[in-house]
């Protein structure tokens, strides 16, 4: 499972940096995800596909910290991971943005993003409060940081403006910002294009390809539009009912006939 | 050719030798300033100096030789205008092109100039140049300065800017010789920059300006306006566009002002407001949208504020103007613009970035009177020019004190002009271009021996003032039956400074009367019909709707009384209009891209419109031809009113 493998078009693809071995995800009686096994490699962008209600968010969730799998086990970078919170999986470098937009409206673009530094600033309240010597230092950093993201997102024009008054497909990319403001090696995106017209769709995927080809991202997203799907991903995870039907490039998947009957129908008669 | 010795100072003659000049005489101060990362950097001329060579050397390490045409596509960028002065700095010729034209465009200017070496500002350019690379077998180099997304590029013949720079500081020992060698030779007579024309008729034209062209151009200019090392520029319109060369690269080297250039086009505003520049340019329609932001922001505002502005703005149209060209204004009125100016002017002039502004122009396309007025009123010192790139940009130009709308002033420095008995504008100046580029027919045409250059356009010179007032563009200039002088796009210019009315095309070459067609502008229209609830499913409804037709009736009115006062050109009243049922389009051929009415295809197209207008008919059914912006073709079929409009009698004809 280890060795590496190129891409057509010629990138390389490294290690599992995460794996999913048999994943039971229960809410009461109800069963959201059924013994999904899979992985994702260093430095490819992978996608996770689906009907409505398939359980591909929640699959997200499980990743990130947001739900415990009642079975199965979660390996990152080789190792088993433990139970841990959210904010604990976001200090190993996995940021995440979400299907409703999930930022703070009344605050401004640039303070969004900051808040995706929250974790990395380590002075505490009281020197923040004194703002001198460490916490301006630590301040001017991460701004640095911050200012590069809105420089590659191209939304210097919204620096200030509150992120409310924005219209949709600019809150998409400052939630992708937020993100990105964490500096994460694995990149989780929940529906990125949900919403959006054909032009921001097509800015939007230019800018999952120039994080995963300028910082080396990994990428999982998750994404109801085939053809994007399809055009950006090196891999293609589907799921229906909570069960895995397919698992390939975006070819396979395109022939592989239990997804055309899941996306299609299939006549139960 | 005409000896050109001793029209520039000894050893300021090119921009290798102003830029070394510069560096000595301000070396620590700011000469560009670009906004990065949500901050100002600023570079120093020595700095500049540096770079500048550092990058010449990459070029000439690279394998520039000397003539060698240099392209440069980009928004304004700091980097950009160095790759510019390094092309001179190298013995080349720089070649700035329109950022956003298309790839084929593109190809035809890199084809005709043969260019060897191509500056991209990014990927997008770079695609753009690589997607027409198998027709321009010159292109050898191509030189990149954002490094997003070039990664997976073959690289044999792309290199990062900053990678060339590197490489000529390492063979600095090699080739500063070399440097040193080439500009050795270049001279006041060498070429400085190659410019392509937009290209309204035909394809583009490569207009060569020599060293003094540009050179003497920037000094006259500057020292017309008083310019000097301590004022300041906003670098935001096209760098293919001669303007920006002479603001930015010409008057900037000679006088060492600072050019800063905005983080990104949509940061213009902002940026513009930070930077609060004193020399500042901008065409009519920037001051338009502005001005429309600024009401548009005042109908918002609470009802003591809204006040105020009203109060305040009468007074500063009634003074202002006065003030501001030093005429004499009563004591109580200069206490009353005082108090204006702290409650409103200057916060509102802040709020625009326009506080710092000395001088100001506006040049292109004539501007409404009530727009500029609302500037001048206050106390923003915008004045119009009239020019060229032929005549590396300045013709005639507003002093001090005479700035009036309906003129473009009195010729600039240095330049000679010449009205022909056709009512063509010529001018000669040490400005006028050397040549076409391999196109020596068209320089005939335009240059006579003499050194004369026609305009294209008609005017005359005002008796009293001595300045130039612009008709129209000469071609279109006909007779009326009567044998009076027949100027469409002045009356058009004022039928379209009503903000309902976005286009209108006038007619009566040859005839007794004169008709306009009129677009309406939806926007604005429509914005009226909700306010009044007006219904409508359709432009085409909404065109046709007898209310629209009233207005527009009333504003064609008001023009008529307007040219009525013209003593040349009162012949032009409009008798009979319509409402067109379509907007105009570049897509259906009826306008250039630059959306500049083809008034002959117009008149072809709906001649049976035009008939109508002049045999006296109520209505006109029609159908019209229309592409689709994906290029399909489909008919409109309207039943156009056409209406009579009052005109003013004029003493020598009296019409009905």
């Amino acid at each position: 499972m280890s060795e590496t493998y190129v891409t057509p078009d010629g990138r390389t693809i490294g290690a599992p940096v995460l794996e999913m071995k048999n994943i039971t995800l229960r809410f009461g009686g109800v069963v959201a995800i059924k013994d999904i096994s899979f992985d994702i490699r260093e430095g490819e962008i992978r996608a996770i596909i689906g009907p409505n209600g398939a359980g591909k968010s929640s699959m997200l969730n499980v990743i990130n910290g947001f739900y415990h799998p009642q079975e199965g086990e979660i390996w990152f970078r080789g190792a088993k991971r433990k139970p841990m919170k959210p904010y604990q999986i976001a200090q190993q470098g996995i940021a995440r943005t979400f299907q409703n937009i999930a930022l703070f409206k009344g605050m401004s673009t640039l303070d969004n993003i900051m808040t995706g530094r929250f974790n990395q600033m380590k002075t505490n309240m009281a020197l923040q409060i004194l703002w001198k010597g460490p916490a301006e230092r630590e301040e001017q950093e991460n701004r640095e940081i911050v200012e590069k993201v809105i420089d590659f997102l191209e939304i210097q024009a919204i620096r200030k403006t509150p992120v409310g008054a924005l219209p949709y497909g600019l809150q998409k990319r400052v939630e992708l910002g937020r993100a990105l403001a964490a500096q994460p090696k694995l990149l989780l995106l929940d529906e990125p294009m949900a919403g959006m017209n054909v032009e921001e769709k097509e800015d939007m995927s230019r800018f999952i390809l120039d994080v995963n080809d300028e910082f080396g991202t990994t990428i999982a997203l998750i994404e109801h539009d085939m053809g994007v799907v399809m055009d950006i991903s090196d891999r293609v995870v589907v799921m229906d009912y909570g069960k895995k039907i397919g698992d390939g490039s975006p070819d396979e998947v395109r022939n592989n006939q239990d997804v055309i009957d899941a996306y299609l129908g299939v006549d139960h008669g | 050719m005409v000896s050109k010795n001793n029209v520039l100072p000894e050893g300021l003659d090119t921009f290798p030798k102003l830029l070394a000049r510069n560096a000595k005489q301000w070396a620590n101060a700011p000469a560009y300033r670009e906004k990065e990362y949500g901050i100002w950097q600023s570079w120093t001329w020595s700095e500049v100096f540096e770079e500048v060579n550092a990058l010449a050397m990459g070029y000439v390490a690279l394998g520039l030789n000397e003539g060698d045409y240099v392209a440069i596509i980009g928004r304004n960028r700091p980097y950009l205008y160095w790759a510019m002065l390094a092309a001179q700095a190298a013995g080349g010729i720089p070649v700035p092109l329109y950022q956003d034209a298309n790839a084929e465009e593109m190809a035809y200017v890199l084809e005709h100039c043969g260019a060897r070496f191509i500056v991209a500002e990014d990927q997008e350019q770079v695609d753009k140049v690589l997607e027409v690379q198998d027709n321009l077998p010159n292109v050898d180099q191509i030189i990149y300065f954002d490094k997003r997304g070039m990664r997976k590029y073959e690289h044999q013949h792309l290199n990062a800017y900053e990678d060339v720079q590197a490489e000529g500081r390492a063979g600095h020992y090699r080739l500063a010789p070399v440097l040193a060698e080439r500009q050795a030779k270049l001279t006041e007579d060498s070429t400085c920059v190659m410019l392509y024309t937009s290209g309204t008729t035909g394809k583009p034209k490569g207009v060569v300006l020599s060293n003094t062209n540009i050179i003497a151009s920037a000094k006259a200019s500057s020292e017309f306006d008083n310019l000097s090392a301590s004022d300041s520029v906003l670098a935001y319109l096209p760098m293919a566009w001669v303007g920006d060369f002479i603001f930015s690269i010409g008057q900037s080297c000679w006088t060492g002002f600072c050019v800063a250039c905005p983080e990104s086009p949509e940061t213009m505003q902002a940026d513009l407001r930070e930077i609060g520049p004193s020399y500042f340019f901008a065409p009519p329609r920037f001051f338009e949208g502005l001005l429309t932001n600024v009401m548009i922001r005042i109908e918002d505002a609470s009802p003591l504020k809204k006040r105020l502005f009203h109060k305040y703005m009468a007074h500063a149209k009634k003074v202002g103007p006065a003030l501001l060209d030093g005429e004499e204004v009563s004591f109580m009125d200069k206490l009353k613009y005082k108090i204006g100016d702290f409650l409103i002017y200057a916060p509102l002039k802040n709020t625009l970035g326009l506080s710092k502004v000395r001088v100001g122009y506006t040049a292109g396309e004539a501007i409404g009177p009530e727009i500029f007025e609302f500037y001048r009123s206050l106390g923003i010192n915008l004045k119009q020019l009239y020019g060229q790139t032929e005549a590396s940009v300045f013709i005639t130009q507003q002093p001090d004190g005479q700035v009036r709308v309906d003129t473009v002033g009195v010729p600039s420095p240095g330049v000679e002009i010449r009205i022909a008995d056709s009512g063509e504008v010529f001018y000669r100046s040490p400005g006028v271009f050397v040549e076409y580029y391999k196109n020596q027919e068209s320089t005939a045409d335009t240059k006579d021996a003499d050194g004369w250059v026609a305009t294209g356009d008609a005017g005359f010179i005002e008796e009293e003032s001595g300045h130039l007032r612009i008709i129209d563009r000469a071609k279109d200039v006909g007779q009326m039956a009567d044998g009076s002088l027949f100027a469409p796009k002045f009356v058009e210019n004022k039928l379209k400074f009503f903000p309902n009315i976005l286009e209108a095309v006038v007619f009566g070459d040859g005839r007794e009367t004169c008709t306009a067609f009129i677009n309406i502008d939806l926007n604005a229209v429509a914005n009226w019909a909700e306010r009044n609830n007006v219904a409508y499913g359709s432009y085409q409804e909404l065109a046709g709707n007898p209310q629209v037709y009233n207005i527009i009736q009333e504003h064609i009115e008001e023009v008529n009384k307007s040219v009525a006062t013209d003593a040349m050109l009162s012949g032009c009243q409009i008798h009979r209009f319509l409402v067109l049922h379509k907007e105009l389009d570049p897509d259906d051929g009826e306008m250039t891209r630059t959306r500049k009415v083809r008034r002959k295809i117009v008149g072809e197209k709906f001649q049976d419109l035009i008939e109508a207008l002049y045999d006296g008919s109520t209505s006109v059914s029609t159908e019209t031809e229309v592409t689709y912006e994906d290029g399909r073709k489909g008919l409109i079929k309207a039943t156009l009113e056409l209406r009579d409009v009052a005109v003013v009698p004029v003493n020598k004809e009296v019409a009905a």
